[in-house]
């Protein structure tokens, strides 16, 4: 195996592909190239590191120096200067918004140093493209830890004391729901993952789709496994391409390693899922109308009773989680129910990832603990308002959110 | 059997089975719910929301139909709130739909209207865009007008659930949703079959049989010779539009009226409907004796035989080559009456008949249905359409006194009669067959196993000097779906009756319209009276009817021979599911 002496980090979430990172990318690597220094320097394609409105990113390791608005041609200098000669290229570096200093590394940035990312583990961190990134970050050791060493009640059990509640915005708890599915009683039951993400200016569970979709993958193969069901669906928007194309490429990753088809980890149990790509309606994140949807009828909502867990998908009980909410389920089952239940509040715990947008210094998306103040999201995190404005507002929820 | 559980309903505790809908409780409890969209068994899906009731301990508004009854449960449905939500809900409703009650064809039957009505509502405080689309006049038997619809999908469960058909749908979204016929086409090009099921259950004005009124008050005004034919199921029905009790049998009162419409002859369909048991027996039998296709199907339906046409075009060589009862009279007026009794060209004869159907409107117009390029029967009108009739002329139904339908046309038998009932073509043709088969005389004439509400009926008969034949009777199309899928995984029957409409005739998409609730009850009076008509006839098999003994001794010749081929008989053809495309 080569050891490269320098990882470069490239973010390719939709928003930095959108300011054009992939020609900043190839400009890159073909720079790299071109000084010959391909076999020590790699250069890795990650999901969305967070900070949207500086992309293109490009995250220099082993030091962390951080780059910003990096066109193609300032990646030439990145690798002319930095990569080749060591020298760090001051202009490109980020200043801190509110004390104009600037801040080299990723660590020192206030923005990444006061989040907590559980869901966003691997996002912006691994090549959501290759599985063995996934791996070495202990990916699948979740799925082989709950098919090896619990029950699918002790894996209930540890979801229900984790005490995470679904991120899909009901927040109900979901090892209850879970519960309910793993005690439904039917020889055929279904997991469903519901990437419908509609709110305008939501891109949560886009980017951990984009960044890492092994995270749902495997969790959906766990709840399979906890619930008693062998077949899943991801119910992923039309208008997410790139999600759906690297949601695409992991399952069949990771079908290829044995992760989900049959018997996996030589236990017997079964798993596999498919894509289904939603045709434009908002209302097919609901539910009913997204099993609807997906049954192939006309996506709309039925009333509850009975709810999914009791007949859903083809009549069949089925286990309805959000994206985020599955991208949570690894880390618990690693960590434990406790460590989970030590983050956030009395009520809500874990993290929740916000996509942040609007007047502000550093849109994008960012993970904290449940609790944190909507005052320390804006100013501690996010950097405050632009000029040292005077905060006035925030719609919790985005456009189509409450007041 | 589900636990009884007792829940309170206005302060009023009632008992019902547990997880039934709180619809259902608050009925029980003497609490009339409004509805709109809500069609038991078929359509539960909450759309509407005039149903709403608040729920103890619940969160918002809830909706009563698809709620269920759990334990200890305590409902109002008559808060402040609650008011509120039905009536702008129903104000919601109504600003995009046109007002123009007075002129639409539910007024006043209208269950929109009604509830406008019910829940006081005086003005429609909403002002926003209204639809527009455009009319589907493309049919003879149904008018479809998308802008009184208020997408509560009632058509679209019946045409599904219960026809099997499925040609409407509901397409595209949000405010520009209609419920739309397949691809988007009008009615005409669709698989529809003209059952209108669609029209019987539609709250308002958006579906609607196409008025032939107009053509028929036109001819008679125009001192044409006009003739009219009725169906069986009318009589025991028409009752209904004037106040009179579920299943009245108003036979000779409507013969009275439609004289004073000023038809110049009014005749029976029923005995159409003797004579086509005598082609069908004849039939049968010859397909029996000579190993012919079997089971042989009727065609008496003009639903059923689209249907067939439509989705079923393998089935095709079973169905009875004998038109239905009106097309059977069709032809003899415009024959043997003008020729023999009138002595006018069929031409100067305007032909009009009353049916408990829509699809018989389609069936008239069917090219296979003419001469000369012209058409057998000139306008068909339904029921209700008679019943309106009656009322423009201000006649009073019930007060008048009876009088016979006319002759040489006029005279039935009771098995005629009970064509209107599921079954009865089955009960009809058995009696016939049995007599001509065994040469003996049949003692018991109620084939009851034939009889009933069931979707589905079976027997099997012992006719001596035959054997056993097994027969099936099946009403609805989607039943009729079942029993066709069953024929082809290979089990076999000599004989089948199937009507289109669920209950037959009785329950035709033309018969006065019933609360929904009372549905059931309405046709299993009409259905009662059929049979009661039937007991009381001297004459009750086909056979002996002395009419027909006549006109095939003076003019049609022998039954199955050559003369009533040509003029009973008639064919079928392959339409496919999707019939616009060029095969």
């Amino acid at each position: 195996m080569n050891l490269f002496r320098s990882h470069v980090l490239v973010c390719a979430g939709a928003g930095c592909v959108s300011s054009g990172c992939l020609a900043t990318e190839e400009a890159l690597v073909d720079e790299i190239a071109k000084l010959g220094l391909d076999r020590e320097i790699k250069v890795i394609e990650t999901g969305c590191i967070g900070t949207c409105d500086l992309g293109p990113v490009l995250v220099v390791y082993p030091e962390g120096i951080f780059y910003r608005n990096v066109t193609a041609d300032d990646a030439r200098e990145v690798a002319n200067e930095h990569l080749l000669k060591g020298r760090i290229v001051q202009r490109l570096l980020y200043r801190d918004p509110l004390t104009s200093q600037i801040v080299q590394t990723y660590g020192e940035m206030e923005f990444f140093s006061r989040q907590l990312r559980i869901a966003l583990r691997n996002t912006g961190v691994i090549n959501p493209e290759v599985i063995e990134e996934y791996i070495a970050r202990d990916g699948y050791e979740a799925l082989a830890c709950a098919l090896t060493t619990m029950s699918g009640e002790q894996v209930i059990a540890t979801i229900k004391e984790s005490g995470l509640r679904g991120r899909g915005g009901a927040g109900f708890p979901t090892g209850l729901k879970w519960q309910f599915t793993a005690q439904a009683h039917s020889d055929v039951k279904y997991v469903v993952c519901n990437a419908d993400e509609g709110d305008p200016g939501a891109f949560m569970d886009r980017s951990i789709l984009e960044g890492d979709p092994h995270a749902v993958i495997e969790a959906m193969a766990i709840a399979g496994y906890a619930v008693g069901a062998s077949a899943g669906y991801v119910y992923v928007r039309a208008e997410y391409p790139l999600a759906v194309k690297r949601l695409q490429h992991a399952i069949n990753q990771a079908r290829d390693y044995g992760f989900i088809g049959d018997n996996i980890f030589g236990t017997g149990f079964r798993f596999d899922l498919e894509i289904r790509v939603g045709a434009g309606a908002f209302v097919c994140g609901e539910e009913t109308a997204l099993i609807a949807s997906i049954e192939g009828r006309r996506g709309e909502p039925r009333p509850r009773p009975p709810y999914p867990a009791a007949k859903g998908l083809w009549g069949k009980p089925t286990l309805l989680n959000n994206v985020e909410t599955f991208a949570n389920i690894c880390p618990i089952i690693l960590h434990g129910a406790q460590w989970y239940a030590r983050i956030g509040t009395e009520k809500s715990k874990g993290t929740k990832v916000f996509a942040v947008a609007g007047n502000i210094n550093n849109t994008g998306l960012v993970e904290v603990p449940m609790g944190m103040t909507l005052r320390q999201l804006v100013f501690d995190v996010c950097g405050g308002i632009p000029g040292g404005k005077e905060f006035k507002a925030a719609q919790a929820g985005g456009p189509s959110g409450g007041f | 059997m589900q636990e009884l559980i007792k829940v309170t309903i206005d302060g009023r505790e009632v008992e019902i089975p547990e997880g039934s809908p709180v619809l259902q409780a608050a009925r029980a409890a003497g609490v009339d719910i409004p509805t709109l969209c809500f069609m038991e068994g078929i359509n539960e899906i909450g759309a509407c929301r005039v149903c709403l009731v608040e729920l103890e301990g619940g969160r918002g508004l809830q909706a009563a139909c698809v709620l269920p009854a759990t334990p200890g449960m305590t409902v109002r449905t008559n808060t402040p709130a609650v008011r509120k939500a039905r009536k702008m809900n129903v104000e919601l409703l109504l600003s995009n739909h046109p007002s123009t009650c007075l002129t639409c064809a539910r007024n006043t039957n209208c269950e929109l209207q009604k509830l406008a009505h019910d829940l006081g509502v005086t003005m429609i405080p909403w002002v926003g865009e209204k639809s527009d689309w455009p009319l589907d006049l493309s049919n003879p038997a149904l008018f479809r007008d998308p802008n009184k619809c208020i997408l509560c999908r009632r058509c679209m469960a019946v045409c599904h659930a219960v026809q099997g058909v499925g040609v409407l749908s509901t397409v595209a979204r949000g405010f520009e949703t209609v419920v739309s016929p397949d691809a988007n086409r009008p009615l005409g090009q669709a698989a529809c079959v003209f059952c209108g099921q669609c029209s019987a259950v539609c709250p308002t004005g958006a579906i609607t049989e196409v008025d032939a009124i107009e053509p028929v008050f036109s001819a008679i005004g125009a001192g044409k010779h006009v003739v009219v034919q009725v169906a069986p199921a009318v009589r025991v029905a028409i009752g209904e539009e004037f106040g009179l009790p579920r299943g009245a049998i108003t036979a000779g009162q409507m013969v009275t009226g439609l004289r004073m419409l000023g038809f110049s002859a009014v005749f029976d369909t029923a005995l159409a409907a003797d004579l086509t048991i005598l082609e069908e027996a004849h039939e049968l039998m010859q397909r029996i004796t000579q190993g012919k296709v079997l089971p042989l199907i009727t065609s008496c339906s003009p639903g059923w035989v689209k249907f067939a046409e439509h989705y079923f075009p393998e089935f095709i060589p079973h169905l009875s080559s004998c038109k239905s009862p009106q097309q059977m009279m069709a032809a003899l007026i415009k024959t043997y009456y003008a020729e023999r009794v009138v002595k006018l060209a069929a031409g100067q004869i305007f032909s009009v008949s009353v049916m408990p159907c829509t699809a018989k409107k389609y069936e008239a117009a069917r090219s296979e249905m003419g001469y000369d390029g012209n058409q057998d029967l000139d306008a068909v009108l339904t029921t209700r359409e008679l019943a309106r009739m009656f009322r423009m002329a201000g006649i009073d139904l019930p007060k008048l006194p009876p009088s016979d339908f006319d002759a040489p046309l006029g005279l039935s038998t009771g098995a005629g009669v009970i064509f209107g009932a599921s079954g009865g073509v089955m009960e009809a043709a058995l009696r016939t067959a049995y007599e001509w088969i065994a040469k003996e005389p049949l003692e018991q004439l109620d084939f009851v196993h034939v009889r009933g509400m069931a979707g589905v009926r079976e027997a099997t008969v012992d006719i001596p000097r035959l054997g056993t034949i097994k027969v099936a009777v099946v009403s609805g199309l989607a039943n009729a779906r079942d029993l066709l899928a069953r024929i082809k995984a290979g089990e076999s029957y000599h004989f089948i009756e199937i009507m289109g409409c669920p209950s037959g005739c009785l329950g035709g998409g033309g018969q006065p319209r019933t609360r929904r609730e009372e549905a059931g009850e309405a046709k299993q009076a009409r259905q009662s009276s059929i049979y009661a008509i039937d007991k009381g006839q001297k004459l009750r098999k086909s056979h002996d009817n002395p009419a027909l003994k006549k006109l095939y001794e003076v003019y049609l010749g022998e039954i199955g021979g050559e003369k009533a081929h040509h003029l009973l008989h008639t064919s079928y053809t392959a339409r496919g599911r999707f019939p616009w495309k060029k095969h």
